[in-house]
């Protein structure tokens, strides 16, 4: 499954998956606030797309009973100019994760006993590494793929098998 | 072979003229069979306005992965299989005069060193725990090349040094040695021997079923795989053993069939006793630290790691400690064999009918990678799902999630209050 870089484009090209920590437990006693967090990351995407027009973004959320999708910035959708006061980007990511965050609040709302409970990065760290396998098949000009975490929840002991499967098969596939 | 020559010297090949003057000539080479009789040409369609469809390939790879997995599964269902995931095994390599043939390009001794340093290296991934060791059987003799060790690097290298063939190949002279060698090993790892044989016959001191005997007593697991054809000593030795016997038709036959050997075969509970094993996790040494290796001899700065109980260093990890015998080993190469133990249920496959279900609009893309699962038109096209999450998935990822990650994204995203253990019953 492994692939070699894709040494085609003249300049660096690059994929960039951001797993973002949306867990209520933690950002509720965090001193950084939420909002300052979302500012800060959406600043940093804008300059990656802004590097380099082929780059691309892709976001997946990690909450505390579920993961999913948030933005995605080569889906055709996204690539529309914003509604005049807000880039395209900043407001269909936020109402994404507007959305999941809710679907997330409704699974379940129990308290975790205890410490700070975990969020799920075995299972955004299993899409994301999914993603990156269908760009290395989209064929030799793919961008170079990178996956940022960005977790501020404690590590559960119950996904420790998971994430390990998970960093051996992005070894492999360097 | 005058026709052959001629062609070589003019450097062109077109396909048809190669077909008409062997056919002229009859008897064709086996990789000039490969042109006559697959014509991948005829495969190319054309659609309606004179455009070549593309080959669609992904799901003649899913049916041969749907195949591989059945094919495992027939031994081991869903049920848990005991694995024996600290394996010593000897690969015997057949150098005799049969291993100089070309009917594999450009000999059967290159292609078999070839496809055994990739092997080399898929074993270490898949059991870092464990140790092989190469022998050679050449003029009749058999002659270590390597000992037991659990370094890719020093195989690899000896594998791709000079490596000639001649004589005759002798199956019991073989089997004895590798058979002294793996009765030093503890009792608890899982003795394998896998035998590359070329040649059509063996030429043996003795009474070959006396040393087949022994293997058995010895409980050494032995697997043949054959390059020429199927002989009954070969199935028998691997019948009596409990190992698998293949031929192997081509080279990517020879490729798929190495490569099986690879991941853990079912443990037979009375070949190793399980008991606690004693291990040590070392730590790294310190920056700057400057300590004599016990592996080399050297002084070295730095890099290494301490052995817990005696102190000595050594430069890398899996090995056993050179001067308390400790199994050094590190929390990672144990994660690598827990896939083995865990693994996850094949994915079911989806009749497209449930896909144009109003209600399951969000099932229209694959789970882990959001591609879209409806094909052109807007057609359903092949998925498969995880039936524990009920999650859809393409047929990419279905390949991916079984034979690289060992995840299932969907119940990975699911939060379950049980830990792992007891989730899979």
């Amino acid at each position: 499954m492994a692939s070699a870089p894709s040494k085609l484009y003249s300049d660096d090209v690059s994929l960039v998956v951001v797993l973002l920590d949306t867990n209520p437990f933690f950002w509720s006693s965090s001193s950084l606030s939420f909002s300052q967090f979302l500012t800060h990351v959406l600043a940093f995407l804008n300059a990656i797309l802004t590097l380099n027009q082929l780059n691309q973004v892709v976001v997946i959320a990690t909450g505390y009973n579920s993961c999913d999708y948030v933005y995605d910035s080569s889906s055709t959708g996204n690539q529309s100019v914003g509604n005049g006061r807000m880039p395209s980007l900043c407001a269909t990511l936020l109402q994404n994760l507007e959305e999941f965050m809710n679907k997330d609040e409704q699974l379940g709302k129990q308290e975790p006993e205890g410490r700070i409970a975990c969020s799920l990065l075995s299972g955004s760290l299993s899409m994301a590494l999914c993603y990156i396998q269908r760009v290395f098949r989209s064929g030799l000009l793919h961008p170079q793929p990178r996956i940022l975490c960005l977790q501020g929840s404690p590590d559960g002991p119950e996904q420790y098998v998971a994430i390990m499967n998970a960093i051996f098969s992005a070894q492999r596939s360097m | 072979m005058t026709n052959s020559e001629r062609k070589r010297l003019n450097g062109e090949a077109e396909e048809e003229e190669e077909d008409e003057d062997d056919n002229l000539n009859g008897g064709l080479e086996a990789w000039e069979r490969s042109y006559a009789d697959d014509r991948s040409w005829e495969a190319l369609q054309e659609d309606e306005s004179g455009f070549l469809r593309p080959i669609d390939n992904s799901a003649f790879y899913h049916a041969q992965y749907r195949r591989r997995l059945r094919d495992r599964s027939l031994v081991a269902t869903t049920a848990r299989i005991q694995k024996g995931l600290i394996r010593y095994l000897y690969i015997v390599i057949d150098l005799s005069r049969a291993a100089a043939e070309m009917d594999f390009r450009p000999s059967r001794m290159a292609v078999v060193a070839k496809r055994v340093e990739a092997f080399v290296r898929e074993f270490f991934d898949q059991n870092p725990l464990s140790q092989i060791g190469l022998v050679t059987v050449k003029d009749g003799v058999a002659n270590c090349l390597t000992d037991l060790g659990g370094s890719p690097e020093a195989h690899i290298k000896v594998l791709m040094g000079k490596l000639g063939c001649s004589g005759d190949s002798s199956l019991q002279n073989a089997l004895d040695l590798v058979q002294g060698l793996l009765s030093q090993i503890p009792s608890y790892g899982h003795r394998e021997v896998l035998i590359l044989y070329s040649a059509l016959s063996t030429c043996d001191p003795g009474d070959i079923m006396e040393t087949i005997q022994k293997c058995k007593e010895s409980k050494i697991r032995c697997s043949v795989i054959g390059l020429s054809a199927e002989m009954f000593i070969c199935k028998h030795l691997c019948q009596d053993t409990g190992g698998s016997y293949s031929v192997a038709l081509d080279e990517s036959h020879f490729k798929e069939l190495i490569m099986e050997h690879a991941p853990p075969p079912p443990a037979i509970a009375e070949f190793a006793i399980a008991n606690l094993i004693k291990m040590g996790f070392p730590q790294r040494a310190g920056e700057g630290s400057i300590s004599i290796c016990s592996c080399h001899k050297e002084v070295k700065v730095g890099v290494g790691y301490t052995c817990p109980r005696c102190k000595a260093r050594v430069c890398e990890l899996p090995t056993d400690c050179h001067i308390c015998g400790l199994q050094l080993v590190s929390s990672p190469h144990l994660a690598r064999s827990y896939h083995h133990l865990f693994p996850i249920a094949p994915f079911d496959e989806v009749t497209p009918l449930c896909l144009n279900d109003p209600r399951n609009r969000s099932r229209s893309t694959c789970f882990g990678c959001q591609q879209s699962l409806l094909s052109s038109g807007n057609k359903p096209g092949l998925c498969v799902a995880c039936p524990k999450c009920k999650k859809h998935f393409c047929l990419e990822c279905d390949i991916y999630i079984h034979e690289s990650l060992h995840n299932c994204p969907g119940c990975e995203s699911l939060r379950h209050s049980n830990p792992i253990v007891a989730n899979e019953g």
